[in-house]
């Protein structure tokens, strides 16, 4: 279990962590959402004990990191897939992580089978593509067999292959009832990923709680419906008081069951062609929630016409 | 001991250590070749003599011990390091010791190599290792090394950057040491007292009175200390940069 209570960064005058208190649960995935500059990373670094918190204070099994012992047997890390000396193969960045954490050689040979790196464990890590140093990451994550993983963005800039490959290791790691905390800005991503969400904005806590609540809680449920005679109900439903965008050859219907809007066309005999509930999007919700918190808008000028 | 077996693992599977040690011989051993070779009847090879490189093989080793540092940076696998070791001291320190450890053995290589071959290319030459002088001008440069390198790793840490380190330290031995003498009135009683001065004193120190040409072997230091406080002296400067940095890196985020 990770721990924050009123975690705080400072970086001169900017705050990049603003206290910030989540726990994430044993043996779930976590998902860690916030847009680009949220300050996910600095959050991961001060986990791992790299940054030094302005003020707060964050566990791990209610040690602090630099008190663990052999600390890559507890916790697992891949915060950037590039901190390997490219001039170094991946055998011999894993060999010095393996004697650090006092493992047995062999133990570098089976995380680089692991990953499918068996075959170019002598090359040097800096010929290696993202995708390959990110599974070399991956590897050294694994290297003590932790039960606590911590991933920064693992699939930003892979290729589809990359990102399924990822994705399908994630929940392996999960099956095997790790405890995994995995950043990313792509809610997408954490849909298919994550159990249970931690979301920021501008370095302070916006949602804690599981991904199911998170989508309910803050998307617009809508329905499409088309029918030949849209007009006339687009006027019932607008008469009842709902809410009805009208989309084309489409109407989205909000906040009302798709059931509801079938039995009223039947009442008034109209021919429905598609009558299709629309769960709201992932990202629409999070940008309804983090809108506000998002660091850099791009101010969108209304046209002056 | 765990550590330090890292650190040498870290230090030895990449290209540079070797590269600069290569380079720290070439230059120190081809400066004695050099000597041997153009010396004459009239001035004959010292032991001193042989040892006339060592300074420009200083530089090389001081490059490769910041270089062991300020790449771990470059490449943040300082963050891993600290990652897989949350004790940044004994991290720091071990990975001092072991750069440390390699820049002496480069030295003693460099200089009885430099002595070495003097004595192949002078066989006639005395060149006999007997008195104190000769063995400190010979197996002192090996400590001279070791500390340099301590000083260097330190400078390493504090600057974090790789051109930056080696500038400083570039400047500050083959540079500033020497302009700080132009300072009206203070700057020789201060010179005498600059870190890298006062380690060549230990080298150079309390010469031989076989009267010696001051051409014939590296230039002698105006220190004022003996030589073995000489090299306490230069250990001790080494020691406390090396905890100013490691004091910063305690309290600098990685």
């Amino acid at each position: 279990m990770i721990e924050a209570t009123g975690l705080t960064k400072h970086y001169g005058r900017t705050v990049a962590v603003d206290h910030l208190s989540f726990t994430v649960e044993a043996g779930r995935v976590t998902g860690f959402l916030g847009p680009n500059g949220a300050g996910k990373s600095t959050t991961m670094r001060m986990v791992l004990g790299l940054d030094r918190p302005t003020s707060g204070d964050v566990r791990i099994d209610g040690k602090h990191y630099r008190d663990l012992k052999l600390p890559l047997t507890t916790v697992g890390a891949l915060l950037d897939a590039k901190w390997v000396h490219p001039n170094r193969s991946a055998r011999a960045h894993l060999r010095w992580l393996a004697k650090a954490t006092k493992l047995p050689r062999k133990r570098v040979d089976e995380v680089l089978d692991l990953v499918g790196l068996g075959s170019v464990a002598n090359k040097n890590a800096g010929g290696f593509s993202l995708g390959m140093s990110q599974r070399l990451g991956i590897a050294a994550a694994l290297l003590g067999d932790p039960k606590v993983l911590l991933f920064d963005e693992p699939v930003n800039g892979l290729d589809p292959e990359g990102i399924l490959w990822i994705r399908r290791f994630m929940h392996r790691l999960a099956a095997e009832g790790r405890t995994v905390f995995v950043s990313s800005h792509l809610l997408s991503e954490m849909a298919q990923t994550a159990q249970d969400l931690v979301v920021i904005g501008r370095g302070k806590l916006i949602y804690q709680g599981t991904v199911s609540d998170f989508v309910e809680n803050a998307t617009e449920n809508t329905v499409l419906v088309r029918s030949p005679e849209l007009t006339r109900l687009a006027d019932l439903l607008r008469a009842d008081g709902v809410q009805v965008v009208e989309d084309g050859d489409s109407i989205r219907v909000a906040n009302l069951a798709s059931s509801a809007i079938g039995e009223l066309a039947a009442a008034h005999r109209i021919v429905l062609h598609e009558l299709n509930p629309q769960l709201g999007s992932l990202e629409e919700a999070f940008i309804q929630l983090t809108g506000e918190s998002v660091e850099y808008h791009a101010h969108d000028k209304e046209p002056t016409a | 001991m765990t550590l330090l077996a890292v650190e040498r693992m870290k230090l030895f599977t990449t290209r540079s250590p070797w590269w600069c040690a290569v380079l720290a011989l070439a230059v120190t051993v081809g400066f004695a070749a050099l000597m041997a070779g153009t010396a004459s009847a009239e001035s004959p090879i010292t032991i001193a003599a042989t040892q006339f490189g060592y300074g420009f093989g200083l530089m090389v080793v001081m490059v490769m011990a910041a270089l062991a540092i300020t790449t771990e940076y470059r490449f943040s696998t300082i963050r891993a390091t600290f990652q897989a070791i949350p004790n940044r001291t004994a991290a720091l320190l071990a990975k001092t010791t072991v750069v440390a450890l390699l820049a002496a053995v480069i030295g003693e290589i460099a200089a009885f190599g430099s002595w070495g071959i003097a004595t192949v290319i002078e066989p006639t030459a005395d060149l006999a290792i007997n008195t104190p002088f000769e063995w400190r001008a010979i197996a002192g440069i090996g400590a001279v090394y070791g500390f340099a390198a301590v000083i260097a790793v330190s400078v390493g840490v504090l600057v974090r950057h790789s051109a930056g380190a080696i500038s400083v330290l570039l400047i500050w031995t083959s540079l500033l040491e020497n302009l700080i003498m132009l300072i009206p009135r203070v700057g020789r009683d201060i010179h005498q007292w600059l870190p890298f001065n006062v380690a060549h004193q230990f080298v150079t120190g309390d010469p031989d009175p076989s009267a010696r040409a001051i051409q014939d072997g590296p230039g002698l230091s105006d220190a004022v200390l003996s030589p073995w406080p000489a090299l306490a002296y230069f250990a001790g400067f080494a020691v406390v940069l090396l905890v100013i940095a490691l004091t910063v890196a305690n309290k600098r985020d990685a």
